[in-house]
């Protein structure tokens, strides 16, 4: 599969992830390369096969709705480099989505 | 030209379970900002989601309400994407294997199909400053469950959608597992709305947010409509997008910057396990589900021997049922059932209305008030009239409708002498009603009980008035 | 030093855990500058956990006393866990990961966080914000990766003991390379609450040491079910340390011939051939088996693990916690300022292809598909384990490389994780163990890989073999 620059660019503002003029052209013959290696995989034979999400056979693993005590507000904002009283701050949000 | 509208509706119901649906941090509305957070929903860095059971349980039941099926299978996924209310920047939700589906709401003559019923968290809430390139993030709301309803376009007229939003609403307040106030947030809808010019074909989807009451939906859907048809009339083609409702400018906007389409990258869950819910488990679930509107007014008609539109206008909220049947219970024998029936969906409903209320409850005039006042009207203590006015004060006062009788001094005259008194100086100074009546004109005599009415400043009780007058004027033709 | 070693030192009265601790800060002080295994250490936490221990009394844990080192990805409070990235710099989790609370309960002391490829995205502990670390066996190659810090730890005598996490092989690479024992537990054999996840659906937590009976002493420890894990196993855990004694007698290993293809240094083959010669001495039976779809292992791998690392590593956006650019403007600026300026190439590229293969259009070619051949992985596995007790492969193809080596290439980077991956994607367990060196000196480690949950079959195994190779007793030349 060709992956051209303008895929990558893509894929980085879908992963809001800033890539370097070099990285976007280091990236792409990379990805082409990782990608070319993963056809193998079509030749593999899942025709009726279920895909594994989880290994364990687990199901139904529930919490009961009991009230635990959450974490004290100084803590929670203990790690940010940007807050305003006792809120989180970042650049205005105008619908970016 | 003509179009067909169609409108789908989604609606977001926050769950008034104890605590958050991946974690135990409480539940409860109204706490200061970042007071009620976890390194579990805020996305911490090596946290894990848990299930909350009764969110699962609160689920089936909602889907079992709209009589949906419950997925045998149930799995959660990623929803991805980037917003400073997402912690996680995926919001856990549910894609291809949701709780329920295939449901319906009976809306009137109408179905509404209901596609799913699916469990997610909801997000953290964001302040926008004014005049300062900031928002603020508060994450107390991240976390909290979620049930998303997802109606199948079947509304063809925004009024259409206004009902159906006010019976799934009806149901689930029924349901009991949230709180359903729009204001707060915990019942939030979004609509889509297409205008195709040929039924085959489905027109671009708008999907319109932010709307905040029913008001609003009907409001926007409206003004959609027009825009849309607006654009199509000049040949223009109306763009998919989503559009935010203005409530003060009455208008739908599009929102900007959409640089490119949203790709949400769904993939299932792998910090959760499957679920899967048995017959046995659904069936407990459905054994402790409460009567429903529909099953209600019908059983109104049945027991109280209502006319069917009235079970329906009085089932539709759960509590002008509840307030219903409170008053049936505490009305003495011989059933006022009708009366007070019609009380609470006319002058009731009325001043609810006017005063803007949604709840029954807020309106400050219980049950045993209206019982009380039907009984003044039965024993003849005041009119009819006089009652909606007595009504009216007793709301505005607080006060029970015998005390606003006594302190207006508006009991009506049940004295048969003063009624008398009355009644022959009617007669005298009216003689050419007295010959009508004599002569077989029936309505003279009302004409004579309204002038009666007059003499007494409609005091006197107009039922004693009649009968006196009717006496009087046999005795003196005699 | 072994565990047992240490605690019969502290049941004699010859010495305290506040000497073996001094001890081991002397030594971490003098030698770690070279090595590099650390990614924080600070002696006065360590002291002070010390004293709380000291002035605890009651019952002696399992590790009471006992220096532990743990991955930078694991979640301490009071210390930092940046796996190793600029984007998590400075970040001080409110709350520690349940095998932390295990081990604290269990007596260990935390010796400081150690160096890891960022985010586990690496082979070689050469993708790491704070420099590469050096293999205690030979300073100009890697220790392996991604829990190099860990391995070079437990292989430099700085600690007996390490957690490091596994999600392509990032426990029993680095223990190959460095000479020491590193097993990788069964999926939800233990909690991965407080674990800063890669690749969710494969990461598990998992002890380095220096002998087989150390490692089922620290899994013992950390392993359980646990209600914040609701991927974890509700499966009791035995007393692994009595079941080493049962011995390996009458054990069946299958050896699968897929593992000796091209690429496989003559060297590791030959370790590995002499050590099943060893092994059928101790009354195991050797077979040879087959995996046939070993070949789709790393494509598959690929695949899942970067899905899920696009999207775990999402969070990383600056707003509540770790590294944000000053720069940006927009809220969409700050956040690809933040994650470009944050982040090391090897994340990136992981993210960008993560996000590639979950994008619309292309699910169902990769992910979706590689879920699919995931079962086809997994179904092999099942198959050979009617036959046999236990699988066993080289851990690596190679011993380890010189540092820069592989730097340029990720992919061949990605293949010499070749005999480790499909363990992962089985969710089995697997241990890494010395059996043997290269002429050079470098060690070489064999990896067994046991059904679900019988990290106890692989335990005995292994520490009959290793009774009988004596390789543990091999140390690198420090001075
Ligand atoms: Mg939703
Ligand atoms: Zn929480």
């Amino acid at each position: 599969m060709a992956i051209s620059l303008k895929d990558v660019e893509y894929l980085s503002h879908l992963a809001r992830l800033e890539l370097t003029p070099e990285e976007l052209q280091r990236f792409a013959p990379q990805l082409e390369e990782i990608l070319a290696y993963v056809e193998k995989l079509k030749t593999a034979p899942t025709e009726g096969v279920a895909a594994t999400t989880h290994v364990l056979n687990l199901a139904n693993v529930f919490r009961e709705d009991k009230v635990q005590p959450s974490l004290p507000t100084e803590q929670v904002l203990a790690n940010t480099s940007s807050r305003e009283g006792l809120f989180f701050k970042v650049p205005k949000v105008i619908d970016s989505s | 030209m003509n179009y067909t509208t169609v409108i789908g509706l989604e609606v977001h119901l926050q769950l008034k379970t104890a605590t958050k649906i991946f974690c135990g941090c409480s539940n409860r509305f109204g706490a200061a900002p970042n007071s009620q957070v976890c390194p579990v929903c805020l996305g911490f860095p090596g946290t894990l989601p848990v299930l909350n059971r009764q969110v699962l349980v609160s689920g089936i039941r909602v889907a079992l309400g709209l009589s949906c099926g419950v997925q045998p299978r149930i799995v959660f996924h990623r929803k991805n994407y980037f917003y400073p209310d997402l912690p996680k920047a995926y919001q856990i939700s549910q894609y291809d294997l949701p709780l329920g589906s295939n449901g319906f709401v009976q809306v009137g003559g109408q179905k509404v199909r209901v596609n799913r019923v699916h469990m997610e968290e909801d997000a953290g809430k964001l302040i926008h400053k004014e005049g300062e390139n900031a928002s603020l993030v508060d994450y107390n709301r991240c976390g909290v469950p979620l049930l998303e309803i997802v109606s199948e376009p079947d509304m063809r007229f925004p009024e259409e959608a206004h009902a159906y939003l006010k019976t799934l609403k009806g149901i689930l307040e029924y349901l009991d597992v949230s709180d359903c106030d729009m204001e707060k947030g915990s019942l939030r809808c979004d609509a889509n709305v297409s205008l195709t010019p040929d039924t085959k074909v489905f027109g671009s989807k708008v999907e319109i947010k932010n709307l905040n009451s029913f008001k609003a939906v009907a409001r926007a859907l409206a003004y959609e409509v027009q825009r849309q048809a607006a654009v199509l009339d000049e040949g223009g083609r109306v763009q998919q997008e989503t559009r935010l409702w203005d409530d003060v400018k009455e208008m739908t906007q599009g929102m900007r910057s959409k640089e490119f389409a949203h790709d949400y990258r769904y993939f299932p869950e792998p910090d959760l396990v499957p679920f899967s819910v048995s017959k046995e488990e659904i069936g407990a679930v459905r054994a402790v589900l409460p009567e429903l509107p529909a099953q209600k007014a019908d059983r109104f008609v049945r027991e109280y021997g209502l006319p069917a539109t009235d079970a329906a206008g009085l089932t539709a909220e759960k509590a002008s049922a509840d307030y219903y049947e409170e008053c049936v219970k505490r009305a003495p024998e011989g059933s006022q059932g009708k009366t007070l029936a019609n009380w609470i969906l006319s002058d009731v409903a009325r001043e609810m209305n006017e005063r803007g209320l949604d709840d029954i409850g807020a309106l400050g005039f219980p049950p045993e008030r209206l019982v009380e006042l039907v009984g003044l009207i039965q024993s003849g203590v005041i009119s009819g009239k006089m009652a909606k006015e007595v009504f009216i004060e007793a709301v505005e006062s607080r006060q029970s409708p015998s005390e606003v009788v006594k302190a207006k001094g508006l009991a009506q005259v049940t004295d048969r002498g003063a009624i008398q008194e009355a009644a022959l100086s009617v007669i005298q100074e009216q003689p050419r009603a007295v010959e009508d009546y004599r002569g077989g004109k029936a309505q003279a005599l009302m004409f004579m009980v309204g002038q009666l009415m007059r003499k007494t400043k409609g005091a006197a009780s107009p039922a004693l008035s009649q009968e006196i007058l009717r006496e009087l004027l046999e005795k003196k033709n005699a | 030093m072994t565990v047992s070693e240490i605690h019969a030192l502290y049941q004699s009265g010859k010495t305290s855990p506040s000497e073996i601790i001094e001890q081991a800060i002397r030594r971490i002080e003098s030698l770690d500058p070279k090595i590099h295994a650390f990614a924080w250490f600070d002696p006065q936490w360590v002291r002070q956990q010390v004293k709380v221990l000291e002035a605890r009394g009651g019952g002696r844990g399992p590790l009471w006393g006992i220096p532990v080192v743990v991955k930078d990805n694991i979640c301490v409070q009071g210390a930092p866990a940046t796996c190793a990235s600029k984007i998590l710099s400075g970040f001080d989790p409110p709350y520690n990961a349940t095998v932390i609370e295990k081990l604290r309960a269990a007596g260990a002391i935390l010796m400081g966080m150690a160096n890891m490829d960022e985010f586990a995205f690496g082979s070689s502990c050469e993708h790491s914000c704070y420099g590469p670390t050096r293999n205690p066996w030979d300073l100009g190659r890697v220790p392996g990766g991604s829990s190099g810090g860990s391995a070079a730890s437990t292989a430099a005598s700085f600690t007996p003991l390490a957690l490091g996490s596994d999600t392509g092989g990032s426990i029993r690479q680095p223990a190959s390379f460095c000479g020491v024992v590193g097993m990788k537990p069964t999926y939800g054999r233990v909690s991965r609450y407080g674990l800063i996840a890669f690749a969710s659906s494969l990461d598990q937590i998992g002890p380095f040491s220096s002998t087989v009976a150390d490692s089922a002493l620290l899994l013992g420890a950390i392993a359980g079910f646990d209600p914040r894990d609701s991927t974890s196993g509700n499966v009791p855990v035995p007393d692994y340390l009595q079941e080493i004694k049962q011995g390996a007698k009458g054990l069946r290993i299958g050896v699968p011939k897929e593992c000796f293809g091209k690429g496989i240094d003559p060297e590791v083959n030959e370790a590995l051939q002499q050590a099943l010669e060893q092994c059928k001495k101790l009354g195991i039976t050797v077979k040879e088996v087959s995996l046939p779809r070993t070949e789709y292992a790393i494509p598959t791998y690929y695949v899942v693990a970067t899905a899920e690392a696009s999207s775990n590593l999402a969070r990383f956006d600056g707003v509540q916690y770790g590294y944000r650019s000053a720069s940006g403007q927009t809220i969409l600026d700050m956040y690809a300022k933040t994650r470009g300026e944050g982040f090391g190439p090897e994340a990136k590229r992981r993210i960008i292809l993560g996000t590639f293969v979950l994008s619309s259009g292309y699910y169902d070619a990769y992910y979706g598909h590689a879920l699919k051949v995931r079962t086809l992985i997994k179904e092999d596995f099942d198959r050979v384990f009617r036959e046999v007790d236990c699988v066993v492969t080289p851990t690596s193809p190679t011993p380890a490389f010189k540092l820069g080596e592989k730097l340029a290439d990720p992919l061949t980077m990605y293949l010499s994780d070749i005999f480790t991956i499909s363990v992962n994607m089985a969710g089995l367990p697997g241990v890494s163990i010395p059996c043997g060196f290269t002429k050079a000196g470098l060690p070489i480690g064999m990896q067994w890989i046991g059904r679900p949950f019988e990290e106890g079959v692989l335990f005995r195994g292994c520490h009959a073999y290793e009774r009988a190779a004596g390789w543990h007793t091999k140390r690198p030349p420090l001075s």
